[in-house]
């Protein structure tokens, strides 16, 4: 009897996994390949060229001073960016998840706009917006204030294209969670602020912290759109992508690399961070998911 | 404190979920709003909340008018369906919570708030657990917890929406009778909504019968259970039967005899006549009477439920019987009489049209939590 139960779950297990051995190392050959051609392989290319020449031409090359303000520039337009696209995304899920209004479709499809937009478009519509030949381009001249080819225009673009990041980020989750929460806060006597301070806040910080990082990978890395609108002037309004394809096309290989590879780093970084936030985390994160 | 429903209407998006509704609710009353899906009951407890607001009518607490006051300041404790706990919270936090987000000038200091929540985690007899999170809990837990919750802020009305409708049998029946305890050593107004009649019957001090977003009728669970006033009433409260009959001369007649009941002051025509299974007789030799072949006999429990055809296209009657009066009467023909029962003129209650209450999808939207 016992051998009978004995040989059924062999059975079972068996037929869980039915592959051959042979079909599953091919399986995870080919998974693996992937993964180093079009991942490990381009991201290492960078790193190696850029330290092809030793570690002291590198810190030379980012000591550049255009480099250096080139950084500088991307850490401030993301810096402004991303706490405007997280207010605005915070404040569209909120709208969008808890709230039944007319043109609540059209909302949610105006915010994907930018996902389906070329960002190279992107950047024009600002060029035409407050370009010299546009209708606002004389006004803003006239008061001396600048837009294109400088810093505002730059961050304008960047708000456009990294727009739909946090809102995407939040709307299913808030949806899932639904409005019982915030009416047992309201209930209970608390001010619309203190339910979004303390239930709403908390039921989806970590789908905004998700958002957040995204939006601000995508904000320091977005070239298209910027490069339209920055003038690539330099030292003053190239950001690191664009002073990656200036150096590039010098033949300024270790320069170009070496940006490029502090800009990876940024992003492994965003990557990192998050991981060991969940880690960190992942007992609350559970909870909260089980609930 | 006593609440008072005045000509409640309300719309959904130009669909009427409740039509008219009036109704008084006595302080430190238990009572239930008993409903199918779509009965507008969720509605109604919600409007009371303030959660939502009525589209016309007035809602009173004592004597002051709260349909224009919010939700914050009606000052009610609600239980959720699925309790909304807030998750990143401990027990001793959602508890507190009322207490902690009043404004300075009326907030109990920090050891107050902290003792208040305590006692009534004792109350809720969930003491030891106050550290715990909502996810560490049982479904009964949560449901004590989202209990305590309500009550923390002193309402001036509970609340208690499908209280106990996600929780298994054994633990609702417990709660059930732990509730009914709670609210005779507290004594607040209480009003929770249920679709389980049995719930409503054993626990509610009055029960709210609602049907298409209108009361059907009012009364002590006895008066709900005997005196049915309505033949959406005596079809939802437990068992019964109808059946299509005649009136002639105060006489009752099914098909083409009298059956025994007399029914004086009635004016001729049709009408349907409703007993409930165990409120009949069984009667040797048939001189006006009902009479049926059994058709299926099932022992449940203390008593034998027999099933009746009674011949052309008729609905099978059930009806139950001791087991010792029925013991041999598979395939047999029996006649009986029903010893409690209740006439309903055809026509007598205009049917609301079918598209005015469906306040279903509205309530699954909000199941989300």
């Amino acid at each position: 009897m016992s051998l009978d139960t004995g040989s059924a779950s062999a059975a079972l297990v068996r037929a869980a996994t039915s592959e051959t051995r042979l079909a599953r190392s091919i399986l995870i050959v080919v998974a693996l390949g992937f993964v180093v051609l079009f991942l490990l392989l381009p991201l290492a290319t960078v790193f190696i060229e850029a330290l092809r020449k030793g570690p002291a031409e590198f810190v030379a090359a980012l000591g550049d001073p255009e480099t250096l303000s080139a950084i500088l520039l991307t850490l401030t337009v993301a810096g402004i960016a991303v706490p405007l696209n997280l207010v605005f995304g915070v404040a569209a899920a909120w709208a969008i998840a808890k709230f039944e209004f007319k043109g609540k479709a059209f909302l949610t499809t105006l915010i994907d706009l930018p996902f389906s937009v070329s960002p190279v478009i992107s950047g024009l519509v600002f060029v035409l917006l407050f370009g010299a030949n546009s209708a606002l381009g004389p006004i803003l001249q006239s008061y001396g204030i600048k837009i294109l080819f400088a810093v505002p225009g730059l961050v304008l673009a960047t708000v456009f294209v990294t727009f739909p990041f946090v809102a995407r980020e939040l709307i299913p989750l808030m949806q899932e969670q639904g409005t019982s929460d915030e009416e047992a806060a309201l209930s209970l006597g608390a001010t619309g602020w203190q339910t979004f301070w303390h239930v709403t806040l908390p039921n989806i910080k970590w789908g905004l912290l998700y958002g957040v990082l995204l939006c601000n990978a995508r904000a320091m890395g977005e070239f298209g759109a910027v490069s339209v609108v920055s003038g690539h002037i330099r030292g003053q309004t190239n950001t690191m992508p664009l002073q990656v394809e200036i150096l590039y096309n010098e033949y300024n290989f270790v320069a170009a690399f070496a940006v490029a590879a502090l800009l990876a780093l940024l992003a492994l970084l965003t990557l990192v961070l998050k991981t060991a936030l969940e880690l960190r985390y992942s007992d609350e994160i559970a909870a909260s998911r089980r609930h | 404190m006593e609440v008072r429903v005045q000509n409640i209407r309300k719309e959904f998006s130009r669909f009427p979920a409740l039509e008219d509704v009036s109704l008084n609710i006595g302080s430190g009353e238990l009572i239930a709003l008993l409903g199918p899906s779509g009965s507008g009951k969720t509605t109604l407890l919600r409007l009371v909340a303030g959660l939502e607001s009525p589209t016309e009518g007035t809602i009173f607490f004592g004597d002051q008018d709260a349909s224009k006051k919010s939700v914050q300041e009606r000052n009610i404790g609600f239980v959720f369906q699925h309790y909304a706990l807030f998750r990143h919270m401990t027990v001793l936090d959602n508890v507190s919570f009322g207490l902690k987000v009043r404004p300075a000038s009326r907030r109990p200091p920090a050891a107050e708030i902290r003792r208040r929540a305590l006692d009534l985690l004792d109350l809720v007899q969930l003491s030891g657990l106050e550290k715990r999170y909502p996810a560490q809990l049982s479904g009964g837990q949560r449901q004590r917890v989202a209990l305590a919750r309500a009550m923390a802020v002193e309402p001036n009305v509970l609340l208690l929406d499908e209280p106990f409708g996600a929780l298994d049998a054994q633990v609702r029946k417990e709660l059930r009778k732990w509730l009914r305890e709670i609210h005779d050593r507290t004594g607040h107004t209480t009003i929770f909504v249920t679709h389980d009649q049995e719930e409503a019957l054993e626990l509610a001090d009055r029960v709210v019968v609602m049907s298409k977003g209108a009361i059907e009728q009012v009364g002590t669970p006895d008066e709900i259970y005997d005196h049915p006033v309505s033949p959406f009433v005596y079809g939802f409260i437990g068992q019964s039967n109808c059946l299509n009959v005649t009136l002639a001369s105060g006489e009752i007649w099914f098909e083409d005899r009298p059956i025994g009941l007399r029914a004086a002051n009635e004016p001729d025509g049709a009408a349907t006549l409703y007993f409930r299974p165990h409120d009949v007789e069984l009667i040797d030799g048939c001189g006006g009477c009902l009479a049926g072949l059994v058709t299926a006999s099932r022992r449940v429990a203390g008593t034998r439920h027999l099933e009746l055809d009674l011949g052309r296209g008729h609905p099978a009657i059930e009806i139950e019987l001791p087991p010792e009066r029925a013991a041999s009467a598979d395939h047999t023909r029996i006649a009986f009489r029903p010893t409690r029962w209740k006439l309903f003129r055809k026509a007598e209650r205009p049917q609301a049209p079918s598209q005015s209450v469906d306040t279903q999808a509205h309530e699954l939207v909000r199941v989300g939590a």
